[in-house]
């Protein structure tokens, strides 16, 4: 009951709010568009007659025999099963045939999963793949690069390269028959199918047909519908007799592709935002210091030369002093000795006329 | 005028007639032949790739490891002009000469590896792919090249004279630097983060949220490591290039980034460390890729680090450029790890992918043209000397 | 601004791109915020 009321409120158009939010961020709220759609593929009913191959092969004109290898055996010929196969260029699907655990002969139809959250369309730097609202992932042959990064982005190895190709190599993969969708027709694989193994409608639809078949045959299924959280959700869903890691399902997380990248991206722009704070502040801080350091080797210097000043001064002025000194000595000494030079003559002046009085002048010297 | 073209003409004899230039010779006339296959029969026609496989070693090698090496212009610009260490200038040029040459030619090995690259302008200028980390890459490569340009134009304006136009971008040495470090820190990270959008198809030990962190911080020591390994090639092949103050700022150049790589390296080690733990990683080091990743990280991040401490504590240049040729190959290893080896871990043996001999070939081509053209700039520039007429910068 | 995402794929598409476009004006403006801190400053180096 509360999931029908659930389900109402999805095709009444509001956002599925009630579904499960995304980590805490701000993009918590979204979900897929809520008319998107998708195709179930139920294994258990599968019978590997490979019509899905041959239709899809025609529906998108794709050429027959592969013009770069040996030709491909026909779509009857079931012993390709044998081996392995994954998609290329001139191949949007195959199906192919696993040996389960328990012994059983168990098919699954690989194709562009078309992802409610493409790796491939958040990892194309030129937005050449586009997830629409109506559910297929597109791709624009006009815009692609060709490096080949959705091919590294995609955790099912789905897309594929015209390597031959030296004018105009592409990227090839399920479309989901888009044109066919905008026509109101159901992809050509699901139409082609003998069997009830590929139902196509709503995605969230399908997710409750396929709840609903496993609820109705119990042990039938292994209860889990891969696709439903796979790196956020594939609008391809997969019903198993057994696990779906025995298919060849890779086990992922629930983390979408955007989500795994987002931190890095987020971490340029915080580079961008700060490094230069941190550089010019770097910059800042190392010619400040060779300017301090200037300043204290030009005051070291000064400072030097002042002092050597001031000693000179002293030096000389202590020179000075000395020479005054001396010179006054010499002065001091001069004038003594005049003094007493002059005494001596005073004397020897006097003496003479003492002796003068006391004895006759000589004849004829006229007295002073 | 007489003299010169004689000059010239001599010097282009001279080059023709040693076994390195034969060979160099021989190597540039293949990957010319080569190329016009490229563009005649498409990339089938010369690689190995596949749909499993769409990267080989034209994005592990030219790209990833070209970049990551390419960085010693961004390392000798900060260490001279941000952290004003006097000793690095002459390590400047020569570095910004090499990095200019290897992101010019890491763009001219997307043009090989790139399906259509007369398109490679349209997630630039047509349609932007905000979302995804290659477009940061493609972005901040485009902007960086332009700034190795404008901070190579000096030796160019140098040599042609013109004064006016070299002061002009004399004056914008710093915020060129600084521009250089915030795209260097932007990119070098980015590559590491094109991984992140594929968990399921990594090996564990080689997948952590924090492979840009890994890439960035190894990107910094590649970056020294090869400015010491270039410039005792040069002090070794160029010698008769250099000026006096070159060669004998050469050992203070080694023994700095040797110390400082030394430094980085042990911070690194931990980190990658770290990222084991946090991830809860340890059950897969006692396995065959466990094996691996521990080599990694003892023979060519751990023991060049601990080479590159005893020959700055013992000042022994040789065993400082020993640990650099070792840095440098634990950086390709590293990058090649990544890309080729935890990348598409659990496909079939038989699924591998190797390298086609013409993907080598193109390879080798592309290095010779770096090789070549750096020999060139370094006669006719003044790289490894000053100009006389201009003041040191 | 109301603008509903489907996928998170559009919603990073979104705030990625005003992100970019945010920092291609940041950085001059980082540039020029710093001419005018250190527009009164004494030369040491010539460059």
């Amino acid at each position: 009951m509360r999931r029908r009321k659930f389900l109402s409120l999805i095709s009444a158009g509001s956002l599925g709010t009630a579904l499960a939010p995304r980590t805490g961020t701000a993009a918590a709220t979204i979900s897929g568009h809520p008319e998107t759609l998708g195709v179930l593929h139920d294994s258990a009913l599968c019978i590997g007659c490979r019509k899905c191959e041959a239709a899809c092969r025609e529906v998108n004109n794709l050429p027959t025999p592969d013009k770069y290898k040996t030709p491909e055996k026909p779509f009857t010929d079931l012993s390709v099963l044998e081996r392995k196969r994954r998609t290329d260029f001139q191949r949007f699907t195959v199906v192919n045939k696993y040996r389960s655990k328990d012994g059983r002969t168990v098919f699954r139809k690989f194709q562009c999963n078309h992802c409610q959250e493409p790796a491939c369309a958040s990892a194309c730097f030129v937005r050449a793949l586009v997830k629409t609202p109506q559910g297929p992932v597109i791709y624009k042959p006009d815009l692609c690069v060709g490096c080949r990064y959705c091919m590294i982005a995609c955790p099912y190895y789905v897309p594929a390269y015209d390597y031959g190709n030296a004018g105009n190599p592409l990227v090839y993969k399920c479309t989901m028959c888009a044109p066919r969708l905008a026509r109101g027709q159901a992809p050509g694989c699901v139409e082609n199918c003998p069997t009830d193994a590929l139902a196509f409608g709503r995605r969230l639809d399908l997710l409750e047909l396929a709840r609903a078949r496993i609820a109705a045959h119990p042990g039938r299924y292994t209860p889990r519908i891969y696709g439903e959280q796979e790196m956020g959700g594939t609008n391809w869903l997969y019903l198993s007799p057994v696990p779906h890691e025995e298919l060849g399902q890779p086990r992922l997380g629930k983390i979408p592709a955007p989500e795994l990248t987002s931190g890095a991206l987020g971490a340029v722009a915080i580079v961008a935002g700060l490094w230069p704070a941190f550089l010019g502040g770097l910059y800042c801080i190392s010619r400040r210091r060779d300017k301090t350091a200037e300043q204290d080797a030009a005051l070291a210097a000064a400072t030097a030369r002042e002092t050597a000043e001031a000693e000179a001064q002293e030096t000389l002025r202590q020179a000075l002093a000395k020479a005054e000194k001396e010179k006054e000595a010499a002065i001091a000494r001069e004038v003594k000795k005049a003094r007493e030079e002059a005494a001596r003559e005073f004397e020897e002046k006097a003496a003479p006329q003492a002796k003068e009085e006391s004895t006759p002048p000589p004849a004829g010297e006229p007295s002073s | 005028m007489n003299a010169t073209t004689d000059r010239k003409k001599t010097a282009l004899l001279e080059l023709l007639r040693t076994p390195g230039n034969i060979l160099t010779a021989f190597i540039l006339a293949l990957g010319l032949c080569i190329t016009v296959l490229r563009f005649t029969k498409g990339l089938a026609g010369v690689t190995n790739l596949n749909d499993n496989y769409p990267w080989g070693i034209w994005i592990s090698f030219d790209l990833l490891c070209g970049v990551a090496l390419a960085a010693g212009g961004y390392a000798a610009t900060t260490a001279c002009h941000l952290f004003g260490l006097k000793d690095f200038r002459t390590s400047v040029r020569p570095a910004v000469t090499s990095a200019f040459l290897g992101y010019a030619f890491v763009v001219l090995a997307l043009h090989y590896d790139v399906g259509q690259p007369w398109r490679l302008v349209y997630p630039i200028f047509l349609s932007q792919g905000t979302s995804s980390v290659l477009f940061e890459v493609g972005l901040c490569v485009f902007i960086y090249l332009s700034v190795l340009a404008l901070e190579w134009s000096i030796a160019v304006f140098e040599r042609l004279g013109w004064k006016k136009a070299r002061a002009r971008i004399v004056r914008l040495t710093i915020p060129l630097t600084v521009l250089g470090v915030i795209l260097s820190t932007m990119h070098q990270s980015s590559l590491g983060a094109l991984y992140l959008i594929a968990p399921s198809k990594m090996h564990p030990l080689w997948y952590s949220p924090f492979i840009p962190v890994f890439f960035f911080v190894s990107s910094i020591f590649a970056g020294m490591s090869m400015v010491i390994f270039e410039g005792s090639l040069a002090h070794r092949f160029l010698r008769g290039q250099m000026d006096e103050e070159h060669i004998r700022r050469g050992d203070a150049v080694v023994f700095g980034f040797g110390k400082a790589a030394s430094i980085t390296m042990l911070g690194y080690l931990l980190i990658r460390l770290y990222g084991v733990a946090l991830d809860d990683n340890w059950r897969f080091l006692p396995t065959g890729y466990g094996l691996w990743f521990i080599a990694e990280l003892a023979g060519f991040v751990a023991l060049p680090s601990f080479l590159y401490a005893l020959g700055v504590r013992e000042k022994n240049t040789r065993r400082i450029r020993f640990a650099a040729l070792l840095t440098i190959a634990g950086i390709v290893l590293n990058r090649f790890n990544v890309s080729l080896v935890a990348f598409n871990w659990q496909l079939a043996p038989e699924e591998k992918y190797f390298p086609h001999w013409m993907e080598i070939a193109v390879s080798a081509f592309i290095v010779t043209l770096i090789i070549t053209a750096y020999r060139l700039i370094c006669a006719y520039m003044p790289i490894l000397r000053d100009d006389p007429d201009f003041e040191t910068h | 601004m109301d603008n509903v995402f489907y996928s998170l794929q559009d919603f990073m598409l979104h705030t990625k791109t005003l992100t970019y476009i945010l920092m291609g004006l940041g950085l001059p403006a980082m540039l020029g915020w710093w001419l005018f801190l250190t527009g009164r400053d004494e030369e040491i180096r010539k460059y």
